[in-house]
């Protein structure tokens, strides 16, 4: 029997109706990732042992008829900054080497309760520092559409690893568009939740107001899917009051429904991608929604203002990092001090180092007025922004990316030129807002473009049903099915 | 010259919460090392702290019974350091939001402390030197704190020194800290300056860190004022730094200097919401406080008749005070209840823990039904007294220790034939007082007693006494 699978509904119709045994299935999964992980480097660690038990477990339930819950069986994968007990958790960093969590990150709790089966923990920039997947101390993950190209950053591993299907689902983080860019670059679908509806507690920290755990999936229905088993509401985050289900909206019709495009969105967008969006667009008119046309000036602050404020918090959390506790340790030190530098100087990359100065020189006395503080008023007045946008709208519309993924090794080489592949994906991040990264064709190159969608606050149900509606126009048009699909 | 000294204090309270600030560990003092821990205290990477309802509670606790606002938004922050007690590399406090604000205390001499702020935060590890190695404890990491920052309003070592009293007797009281200094549970820092008489400008400060016991407070700033006066005296200027005292040479030492001073980078805390106090939470927690020991003092000898000295003594412990109130519940003169407790039960209860405790083998019902005796005229005092010793002794109440023929008391015929046989049978005793020594009509006295089997009242055996030698 030729069955191709890549969706969890998919892959739940054939455990449920036993066709696949969940065993098998991981064992697919696991001869995938053997034969491509060489080349995509999208995992740091495989938890073969750990999954086939998983799967074991779950192939007895089934055949005991016990109660099947939604995300039971499917193999999916960790981004290497969410906790996992006993097993290694790095942020792919050198600094981190060697350290076991002895706790489990809340979401990776849920998705255990529902025996979802872990493949592995996958690549990233170092503590989700960069747009490449580059600053990884691993070396980044190669994008499964063209192999010398970057599958994006810093949820890159993901990202790789579904496009590639090496795993059915992923779940990363999205800090200034973490999750969202690298879907775009591997033509996948990537969720950014709202800031407060997914757990933070477990997820290594990189910036905490802005972190943001959220799915990579093959398609929207998955990312609901998965979105509505992780936005639970948790105790141990204070700024988590959870989010609501959004799986149970997708085919509402979207006659009238009013979508905005921002013009801010659209500037320095190369043009082979920006005809794409424009194509989307259009695509939408075709579905009867009322596209509306404004500016929202803040947005071109939205670089300055994110890199000042995520650095600053970055400093702050990345000074736990000291060598005494857990870890990289420097191997010859005479005093206290110099084992902190030393330890500090020789466990963080490059990136990091540059992004803890940074942080560091803004929140300084003398200083901290003119960047932070200036920062901080800025971002309330994005936030302000936003709220008047979908006064007027429901969702918004942007480019993901205004390229598509860029050669490897090119982001190493100029860091700013870089960070302004943000632009479209920042703005979320500082007003906490969701958006998702649909996949919307493909640039001339042949690489996937991504198509966003920006809701207001916990309205994952409503972008998560925009974004239905146009995948599933999409299948009927011109736009390609980028998925690849694994071969039974 | 003669110079005015010009002090702050900032005075940390560790609150008696069961668990502490962030996390559900226990707050427990001592304990094998890094045994009351988690991921959350030792900051794991991917913890987020939790903040404990009680231990905003407490502080709103605390400023209200220090005259302090309660403010009805503030924030958690974060103060960035480096250091290994420190396992986040930052302290989560408040800083440009604290809690309660604008309170005062006010000092026996009629003057008010104010009090600038009061934040809640969390402390930090402890650092242990062993074996020429260092190794850090996490144990005490997460307590929570409340700092309490004083206005420069001190003048003199005493006044710092009640201040301390004070806050220490208050945050007693209220039930919010134990305040043990020995433990550490209350630690001050302490800043000085000096100006000349009658100048307005202040002086430049120096700050004396971690003091930990009233004696070495009161040394440590005898020192440095005696330091700074002679620093001005000879024309040198105060260096603005950061000191800790050494003991065993009752001198101050710099730990650092103002350029050293640590940049803390404070921002707000991210990972912890708006800490919102609604008015009619503070009405309720301003209802249910306890009285405080200022104005407790104040209806001891104003509604009670208490002498001062006596007043002071019974309001400086909640839980003496406690009995002393229950003890005088109906008793027509509280002074009585006053003088027992004072008198013979403070020689029980020797030192400040056991004050501080004020654990009696008797309910304070014991002693009222005694006294209420008293008040009667069923007894006379010295019974009253030689029985409160039996109860004391064996925790039984007054009526194991008085008969009904205790209680009839003694008819004065009685009284007049127990002095004169007194007289007839000890006759030298007699010369000798007439010859003036008044020691000999003691020992008539104790005849007496002994023959009433206590129910004489000795006040009126003696003046009987007097008069029958004299006649």
């Amino acid at each position: 029997m030729q069955t191709s699978y890549s969706q969890i509904h998919q892959i739940r119709q054939l455990l449920d109706s036993k066709q696949l045994s969940c065993s098998e299935l991981t064992q697919k999964y696991l001869d995938q990732i053997e034969a491509l992980n060489p080349s995509l480097n999208a995992y740091v660690k495989v938890t073969a042992e750990k999954a086939m038990e998983t799967a074991k477990a779950v192939d007895r339930k089934i055949a005991d008829g016990g109660h099947i819950l939604p995300l039971e069986g499917i193999p999916m994968t960790l981004k290497d900054n969410i906790s996992t007990s006993g097993i290694e958790t790095t942020c792919c960093s050198k600094i981190l080497s060697g350290y076991t969590p002895i706790y489990d990150a809340t979401v990776w709790e849920l998705l255990q309760n529902q025996n979802a089966v872990l493949l592995g923990k996958t690549n990233m920039d170092e503590f989700a520092m960069g747009s490449s997947c580059e600053t990884s101390c691993f070396g980044g993950a190669k994008n499964p559409h063209n192999i010398d190209c970057v599958a994006g950053g810093s949820s890159g591993g993901g990202a790789s690893a579904v496009a590639a299907n090496l795993a059915a689902f992923a779940l990363g983080s999205d800090t200034g568009g973490s999750i969202r860019q690298p879907a775009s670059f591997c033509g996948i679908v990537g969720l950014k939740p709202t800031y407060g509806s997914v757990s933070r507690y477990g997820l290594i920290a990189y910036a905490s107001s802005f972190d943001q755990i959220g799915p990579i999936t093959t398609c929207v229905e998955d990312a609901a899917l998965v979105y509505d088993a992780i936005s639970l509401q948790d105790s141990m985050d204070s700024t988590c009051r959870g989010g609501s289900p959004a799986s149970h909206a997708l085919k509402d019709d979207i006659k009238g429904v009013k979508i905005g495009i921002v013009e801010e969105y659209f500037d320095g967008v190369r043009d082979d991608v920006r005809a794409q969006i424009n194509e989307a667009i259009r695509v939408y008119e075709s579905l009867g929604a009322d596209i509306v046309r404004f500016s929202m000036p803040e947005i071109k602050y939205g670089l300055p203002v994110y890199y000042i404020l995520a650095c600053a918090e970055a400093s702050s959390n990345l000074g736990r990092y000291d060598g005494i506790r857990y870890g990289y340790k420097t191997a010859h030190y005479d005093n206290i001090n110099e084992m902190v530098r030393k330890t500090r100087s020789e466990g963080f990359g490059k990136e990091v180092q540059h992004r803890i100065l940074l942080g560091t020189y803004v929140l300084s006395a003398g200083y901290y007025d003119a960047y932070y503080k200036k920062a901080q008023n800025l971002r309330g007045m994005i936030v302000k922004s936003f709220q008047n946008a979908f006064q007027n709208c429901d969702v918004i519309l942007a480019p993901t990316v205004p390229t598509t993924a860029f050669p490897c090794g090119s982001a190493i080489q100029d860091p700013v030129e870089t960070y302004q592949t943000d632009l479209c994906t920042v703005p979320v991040n500082i007003a906490g807002l969701p958006a998702v990264s649909i996949p919307c064709g493909f640039d001339l190159k042949q690489l996937p473009v991504g198509l966003q969608i920006i809701g207001n606050s916990f309205c994952e149900a409503k972008i998560l049903n925009v974004a239905y509606q146009f995948e599933a126009a999409a299948r009927t048009s011109s736009f390609q099915s980028v998925n690849m699909g694994v071969q039974l | 010259m003669k110079y005015e000294l010009v002090s702050g204090l900032e005075t940390h309270v560790e609150l008696a919460t069961n668990t502490k600030i962030f996390c559900s560990c226990t707050t427990e003092f001592g304990g094998d090392q890094n045994t009351h821990c988690c991921p959350i205290c030792i900051g794991l990477p991917g913890t987020l702290p939790k903040l404990n309802q009680k231990v905003v509670d407490y502080a709103i606790m605390a400023g209200l019974a220090t005259n302090c606002e309660i403010s009805p938004i503030s924030k958690m922050d974060r103060k960035n350091y480096c250091y290994p007690d420190l396992p986040k590399a930052y302290q989560i406090s408040q800083y440009d939001m604290p809690l309660c604000k604008n309170g005062y205390i006010e000092l026996s001499n009629g003057r008010k402390i104010g009090i600038t702020r009061i934040h809640i935060e969390e402390d930090a590890g402890k650092l242990v030197h062993q074996r020429g190695n260092t190794y850090v404890d996490y144990n005490r990491g997460g307590v929570p704190l409340i700092e309490i920052v004083s206005e420069p309003d001190i003048r003199s070592v005493e006044e710092a020194r009640e201040y301390v009293e004070k806050l220490q007797m208050i945050m007693r009281y209220i039930g919010v800290s134990d305040c043990k200094m020995q433990e550490g549970s209350l630690r001050c820092d302490v800043n000085i300056s000096l100006r000349p008489v009658g100048q307005k400008e202040f002086g430049t400060r120096t700050e004396i860190k971690n003091m930990n016991s009233f004696t070495f407070m009161e040394k440590a700033m005898k020192y440095e004022i005696s330091r700074q006066a002679d620093l001005l005296d000879s024309g040198q200027p105060v260096v603005q730094e950061t000191l800790r005292y050494i003991v065993e040479e009752d001198r101050t030492e710099s730990m650092r200097g103002k350029e050293d001073a640590n940049d803390y980078r404070y921002f707000r805390e991210p990972d912890l919401v708006t800490i919102e106090v609604p008015a009619e939470k503070v009405e309720k927690f301003r209802a249910a406080l306890p009285e405080l020991p200022d104005p407790k003092r104040h209806r001891y000898i104003e509604q009670l008749g208490l002498p001062e000295p006596d007043a002071n003594l019974l309001v400086k412990y909640r839980k003496v005070a406690e009995f002393f109130e229950a003890a005088s519940d109906g008793v027509k003169n509280p002074k009585n209840v006053a003088n027992c407790i004072i008198g013979q039960i403070f020689r029980r209860v020797e030192n400040e823990a056991q004050k501080e405790a004020f654990e009696i083998s008797i309910p304070p019902e014991y002693l009222r039904d005694l006294v209420l005796l008293l008040d009667s005229g069923k007894i006379k005092m010295n019974l009253l007294k030689s029985t409160l010793e039996k109860m004391l002794d064996s925790g039984k109440p007054a009526s194991e220790f008085i008969s009904e023929n205790d209680l009839a008391g003694i008819d004065p015929d009685t009284l007049k034939t127990l002095c004169t046989q007194a007289l007839e049978q000890n006759p030298n005793a007699v010369s000798d007082y007439l010859g003036g020594k008044e020691k000999a009509l003691k020992s008539l006295l104790g005849h007496v007693m002994k023959n009433s089997r206590g129910r004489a009242d000795a006040m009126e055996a003696e003046q009987l006494l007097i008069a029958l030698i004299r006649s």
